[in-house]
């Protein structure tokens, strides 16, 4: 199982550098879904550079906050951009490759994820806020 | 010649703006990126993250700005992924920028 889904991972990390690979699988589909696609692809970018402009703002406006404390929220933050950015790309590639080949859209837990992540984050930080936590 | 396609759903318009907002969005975060350095009291290595969060906003713009000519045909091709990994790039340079700030 494990191994199954290293095996699709690098495949679709291969993908995203031969898009002449892209094109020989299925039809092309209707332009129209393909653009959708993108501007999906482009609302996960700008939800990951809120998340990193978030690391940024965590360092500047919770400056009462203790370091360690302050440091692993924007950390946090920081990866959790990077990761949402990458999984935006793969996501983009999948949907792309499902649509020629007219199979279903890949599901996802991601967005489950994110968002309870982002919810325990900004949960911390009214507490941090609030009480005056972690100073 | 080729008639232009009338598209009823303004597709290629929406996809245009969406790459406006998510350029806007880097501008953003290059802004917090600014603030974050005069905060930090202009050390060397805060200026060049900060340099390096410029870089990649610039970056994304020429990406999009790219992707927009593209776009104003009237039956665009698909985005290649080159631009696609390029733009992930840029925002994967920002938060290791963001990281390489943090006091």
């Amino acid at each position: 199982m494990t191994g199954g889904r290293l095996a699709g991972a690098v495949a679709s990390v291969r993908l995203w550098f031969a898009p002449e690979r892209l094109r020989e699988e299925g039809d092309t589909p209707d332009y129209r879904f393909s653009l959708a696609n993108e501007r999906t692809f482009l609302a996960w970018l700008r939800t990951a550079m809120a998340l990193v402009g978030g690391g940024f703002a965590v360092d500047q406006f919770l400056p009462d906050t203790g370091r360690p404390l302050r440091l692993a929220l924007a950390l946090t933050l920081l990866a959790g951009g990077a990761v949402c950015a990458l999984r935006a790309i793969n996501h983009w590639i999948r949907c792309e490759r499902a649509m020629r080949r007219g199979e279903d859209l890949p599901v996802s837990r991601f967005p489950v994820l994110l968002g309870l992540a982002v919810g325990v984050v900004a949960l911390l930080m009214v507490i941090v806020v609030a009480v005056g936590w972690g100073g | 010649m080729t008639e232009p396609v009338r598209d009823p759903g303004l597709q290629p318009e929406r996809t245009r703006l969406a790459w406006r907002r998510t350029t806007l969005a880097c501008a953003v975060a290059a802004s917090l990126a600014g603030r974050q350095t005069l905060h930090a009291g202009l050390g060397p290595l805060p200026v060049l993250a900060l340099s390096l969060v410029v870089l990649s906003g610039l970056a994304f713009l020429a990406v999009s700005h790219r992707r927009i000519r593209h776009l104003h045909t009237p039956r665009p091709p698909l985005l290649t992924p080159r631009a696609a990994v390029a733009a992930v790039g840029c925002v994967l340079g920002a938060a290791a920028c963001g990281a390489a700030m943090l006091r």
